[in-house]
This record gives structure tokens, C-alpha cells and sequence, in this order.
């Protein structure tokens, strides 16, 4: 790398962003901690399908992780 | 055993498909074609330039790998409820991902990075973190390239194709097309993977239940079968619950590995080589959907209980293969290999030219050539890849296959130990490089030592029996298990900051950082050209 601090003028297709902190991103805890929460679904009832509840509600997890991100990204993104 | 004759439809079709795909590899070169490929952003990062449905398929391909397809169900097939770890793991790396990869892209665009050791170098400023992180990277990346062939070597096994040769004819094609597509080839192929995925599993958990009489029975046979008692160590196989010292384990190993996974070179790879932040955090969404999928994989093991199906010789990584054998008219069982078969190409692709890309810039660039111009670096990068797979191969062929699932194993435990200069370097640099590689070294050194002590009762091994710990090894009263690479990295982190705060007091100097802070927040504007080819960061370029 040939300097350690590069020039403050960035090079023409870059977009400068202030920050990416937002309080939002606080809601991205949810799907770390509620998997890793195995008292929660560590049960064979109730049963969904046959499925017993430790595996559906697993599967159901992803959901929320989809969920949480999906609100997450539509919070935070830069509006123009 | 199974034998290729009784196959020959399978084995039509899987060639068949497989051919196909490779010569997608080599039409790869073409597609979305830069200039010239003579560079590391194109050959090594696809142009820097992929949208989002091209990253989507991208980082899927990559990281659900065959041999998680293979390697997951066999765990739930022979131990049951603990083999599900793959479901929250797989959860919960997005949300993580999501915030640390968007910063480390930007970064990485700014400065031109193309691995996690380059941006450790600009970071921290100290070549030797740097190296060491690179080093990981490279050991961790073989062996994990090396299970991709032993997912390929299950399926053929079952075809009854035997020997290597079969296997060794496609490393060599895939070797060749990586060498001259690039990134491009994996990202092209793993449109056809992941179809062929879906397919399989959606027709896999319709059908085979239907066949087997619905999912309760299924549950119910695995339940008796689990239940057991296994002759090796005297209690049950396994369990459809976790019981009560597998708890800290899943907990732990779920964690563990989901922090592993975005830490391995080929990942930042698949990260790097998107085209903004958007597409990464749209991805962060949607790569969900694999884990719903390898969730319903995962259940293919207590199929095969409820299926009564055998594993070849002691080999259980066969009883998915076995399965679909069992299940499905023979042209269709064709189609699921082709699908694992597919399904080791693409990531093995990938994980070839993360460890390349790490060998070229953190080795060659900065120890052997360091006025290498961006076509050594990129012809260097080619080579490299090669011999990365060459090297796969020998294993296999010369080495028991036990060894690189051991390997493997080793290796998530060491990648996991590059977590703080990488994934914490993203938003600090209070830890102090000489902490960072002293805390590197002592959590690999605590993570083998606690592997070695671990025994497999079942095959009578002594060492490196596998990653759950069971803490009376170290003189505690219980037999409560947890993940080897969790309690790593703990070490790791200890020693980070004590060493830090014991160097701050003694007046140890600091190192130059390359970053600002403004640095891991820029993004693409749209419709910008990709950035400057010419190997030097792309602030530098600009001027």
C-alpha cells in the first residue's frame, strides 16, 4: 500500500455515508439470541404436522431471521 | 455394495449434467467480461461487479457446500437431535453478517482488499498479524476443499463407481475452468446447483414422507432407533431432544460455527465480489431461505432410519445417496447426484481462489515480489489455484479421507481464532497487533490441544475424535459438553486484551492504521463503473 493515510478526495463513483449506526440495528439481537435459546424449543409438543416442536419451530426461526433483517435493511436504508 | 451396472441410467444423467456445467466453466470466461481477465478484481473477485441474484446464488453456493449435504443428514442419521445445530447456525449468521460484512465491503472497495489478511495488514499495519491470519486462512481453506471430492466419492460410491480416477477427471476439469474463468465459473455454475438443489429437497420431503407414511412415523422410528443403546460407550445413540450435556454444545457449536463461517477466506470472496452494499445486505435477507432448505436436508437422516437404510461399509456420508437410490426411479436419482456432485464443484471453486488470493497478496506480494505488477499477481493467483486442488486430490488419494474430515474439523477451530483482528478489527483497533498475534497463536495452541484430547469411542480413536469437549477432560465434574472452537477463541480474546492492556501501559509503539473512519461506510454509486484496474487502492488510483 503505498500511503498509509490515502488523500481525502475520493475517486469519482464513490458515495461518502455519514454512518451506518442506527438504533434499528439493535432489532439484528433478536434472531443471534432467540436461536441460541434451546430451553425455549428443547420439547416434542405441541407437534405441527408430525413435526415435533423442536423442529418446527426451528425451521419457523428462519423466518424471523428473514424478518428481522428485512426490517432492519428497510429501516437503515439511505433514502436519496 | 452397490455396483455400476445396476446404475448405468444414474450414472447417464449424472454425466450428463455434469458435462453440462462444465462447460458453462469454461463459458464463464465470457460472460460479463471485463477487458481482460489479467487482474485479481476480475479474476479473483468476478469484476467486483455482481447484482444482487448473481451473489444470492453466489454465497449460497458457497456456503452450503456438498459435503453439508452429505455430512449433516449423517449426523442426525447417527446421533440425532445435536446434528440439527445446522438450523440456528445458519439463522444466526445473517443478522451478525449483515453489519460486520457490509463495513468490511466498503472498506475493501476503498482500499482494494481481496482478502481478510489484506485488510488486517492495512488495519493494523503489521505484516506478521497479517501473515498469520493468511496462514489460517490457507490451512483452514485445504481440507475443507479436500471434503468437497469426498462428497463426490459418497454419491459415486453408491453408483458403484469405484477407485479414484472418476474422481481426479473432475477435479481436473474444475481446476481447469477455475484457471480460466475465474470467479465468474463458480458464480455461473451455481445457477444450476442451486436449481438442482431445490428440486431434489422439494421433491425429497414430499415424496419420501408420503412413501414412508408421513412424518410422524418418521419421527417415531428415529426416536426408537436413537434410543438404542450404543455397544462403544454404553448409553443411547442419540436422542430426537438434546439431553442435558449436549445443551452447551448446540448452543456453543451453533455460535461457534456461524462465526467460523464469514471469517473463512472463500466467503469474503463471494462478499467481496458484490457490486454494493445493498446487494450484501439484500443477501443478508434472503440467503435465509438455504438455511430453511438445509434444515429439511438435515431431516433426510431420520428418512433414512425410518427407510432402514444401511451406510456403505462405516461410512454414513453414503445414506443420503443410499436414499434417494431407495426412493426415487433411477433418472431421478441421477438428477440428485448430479445436484451433490454440482454442489462440490462450486464452493471447492471458490474456496481454490480465496486460498489463491491469500497465498498472491499476503505471501508472494508481500514477502517474494513486492513491486508485482496486477497480471503477475493475477497469473500468480491462476497457479496457485491449481496447485490448491492438486494438493486436495493427494489427500484423497493418498491420504485416509477420515484424515481431511478430521482436518476439516481442525480447521473451523483455527478460522474461528482469526476473529479478532478481522471481524473485531472492523470496528476497533484498540487491541494491539502484537495482542492480536499472540492471542491468534495461544487460542490455535488451546483449540489443538483440546481436540487432541478428545476420543471417538466408536471407531476407537484416541485423538481428534471430534469437536464437542466434554469438560471433565479438564478436571470438571460433569460430563456437560461444549464446542472446542468456542472455548478457543475465549482463550484468544483473553489474552488479546490482557496483552493490550500490559503493552498500552509499557509504552509499546503503535502501528500505522491504512483506514479511516469514514472509509467503512462508502458505497458504490450507482451506475459507477467498477473500480480502478489497476491493483493499487482505489483512493490512490483516482489521483
Amino acid at each position: 500500500m503505498s500511503s498509509p493515510h490515502p488523500p481525502e478526495e475520493r475517486p469519482t463513483g464513490e458515495a461518502p455515508r455519514a454512518s451506518d449506526r442506527s438504533p434499528w440495528n439493535w432489532v439484528l439481537l433478536v434472531p443471534i439470541a432467540v436461536p441460541l435459546s434451546t430451553p425455549l424449543f428443547n420439547h416434542l409438543t405441541p407437534e405441527l404436522l408430525g413435526f415435533p416442536l423442536f423442529y418446527w419451530l426451528q425451521l419457523a426461526f428462519v423466518l424471523l431471521g428473514v424478518g428481522c433483517t428485512a426490517l432492519v435493511y428497510n429501516r437503515t436504508k439511505r433514502r436519496d | 455394495m452397490p455396483s455400476a451396472s445396476d446404475h448405468v441410467t444414474e450414472l447417464v444423467v449424472f454425466t450428463l449434467l455434469f458435462l453440462l456445467v462444465s462447460g458453462m466453466g469454461f463459458a464463464a470466461a465470457r460472460w460479463r467480461r471485463a477487458e481482460s481477465l489479467d487482474h485479481l478484481d476480475e479474476w479473483g473477485l468476478g469484476g467486483r461487479n455482481f447484482g444482487t441474484w448473481i451473489t444470492w446464488f453466489l454465497l449460497g453456493g458457497d456456503l452450503y457446500t456438498a459435503y453439508t449435504f452429505v455430512a449433516v443428514p449423517a449426523l442426525v442419521f447417527a446421533s440425532g437431535a445435536i446434528g440439527f445445530y445446522a438450523v440456528p447456525y445458519t439463522i444466526l449468521i445473517y443478522p451478525m453478517a449483515f453489519l460486520v460484512m457490509t463495513r468490511l465491503w466498503s472498506v475493501s472497495y476503498r482500499h482494494g482488499y481481496v482478502t481478510p489478511a489484506d485488510f488486517v495488514r492495512g488495519r493494523f499495519g503489521s505484516p506478521t498479524l497479517a501473515l498469520l491470519v493468511a496462514i489460517t486462512g490457507i490451512v483452514a481453506t485445504m481440507p475443507y476443499i479436500a471434503l468437497q471430492l469426498i462428497g463426490i466419492e459418497a454419491v459415486l460410491k453408491v453408483m458403484g463407481v469405484t477407485g479414484h480416477l472418476p474422481i481426479v477427471i473432475a477435479f481436473l476439469i474444475l481446476a481447469v475452468y477455475t484457471y480460466s474463468s475465474g470467479l465468474r465459473a463458480p458464480a455461473l455454475i451455481a445457477f444450476v446447483k442451486d436449481t438442482l438443489i431445490y428440486l431434489v429437497i422439494i421433491v425429497a420431503v414430499i415424496v419420501i414422507p408420503y412413501k414412508l407414511g408421513g412424518w410422524d412415523v418418521i419421527f417415531g422410528s428415529a426416536e426408537t432407533a436413537l434410543g438404542q443403546t450404543n455397544p462403544n460407550t454404553g448409553a443411547p445413540k442419540g436422542s430426537i431432544l438434546l439431553n442435558a450435556n449436549n445443551q452447551l454444545q448446540y448452543i456453543t457449536l451453533a455460535l461457534g460455527s456461524a462465526l467460523a463461517l464469514f471469517l473463512y477466506p472463500h466467503s469474503l470472496t463471494s462478499v467481496l465480489a458484490a457490486k454494493n452494499r445493498d446487494t450484501i445486505k439484500k443477501n443478508m435477507s434472503a440467503l435465509p431461505a438455504y438455511s430453511f432448505l438445509l434444515g429439511l436436508i438435515a431431516l433426510l437422516g431420520y428418512m433414512a432410519i425410518a427407510a432402514g437404510i444401511k451406510p456403505i461399509g462405516k461410512d454414513t456420508n453414503t445414506i443420503v445417496p443410499s436414499l434417494f437410490d431407495q426412493m426415487f426411479p433411477d433418472w431421478f436419482a441421477g438428477v440428485c447426484y448430479a445436484a451433490i456432485g454440482i454442489g462440490a464443484l462450486v464452493p471447492a471453486s471458490i474456496m481454490s481462489i480465496a486460498a489463491a488470493n491469500l497465498f498472491t497478496r499476503n505471501v508472494y506480494k508481500e514477502y517474494l515480489k513486492k513491486d508485482a505488477t496486477p497480471a503477475q499477481e493475477a497469473a500468480t493467483s491462476k497457479i496457485t489455484s491449481l496447485v490448491v486442488k492438486v494438493g486436495a486430490v493427494l489427500v484423497i488419494l493418498f491420504l485416509d479421507p477420515q484424515f481431511a474430515i478430521d482436518l476439516q474439523l481442525i480447521g473451523g477451530v483455527l478460522i474461528l481464532q482469526t476473529l479478532p483482528s478481522v471481524a473485531l478489527g472492523v470496528y476497533t483497533r484498540w487491541l494491539h497487533p502484537w495482542a492480536l498475534s499472540t492471542g491468534l497463536i495461544a487460542g490455535l495452541a488451546v483449540g489443538i490441544g483440546m481436540l487432541y484430547q478428545i476420543p471417538n469411542p466408536n471407531n476407537g480413536k484416541e485423538h481428534f475424535g471430534g469437536s464437542a469437549y466434554r469438560l471433565s477432560l479438564a478436571g470438571f465434574d460433569t460430563d456437560k459438553q461444549i464446542y472446542v472452537g468456542f472455548v478457543a477463541v475465549l482463550a484468544n480474546l483473553i489474552v488479546a486484551v490482557l496483552l493490550t492492556l500490559v503493552l498500552r501501559r509499557a509504552g509499546a509503539p503503535d502501528t500505522p492504521d491504512a483506514t479511516r473512519p469514514g472509509d467503512y461506510t462508502v458505497d458504490r454509486s450507482p451506475d459507477a463503473p467498477p473500480p480502478a484496474a489497476s491493483g493499487e487502492p482505489a483512493a490512490v488510483a483516482g489521483d
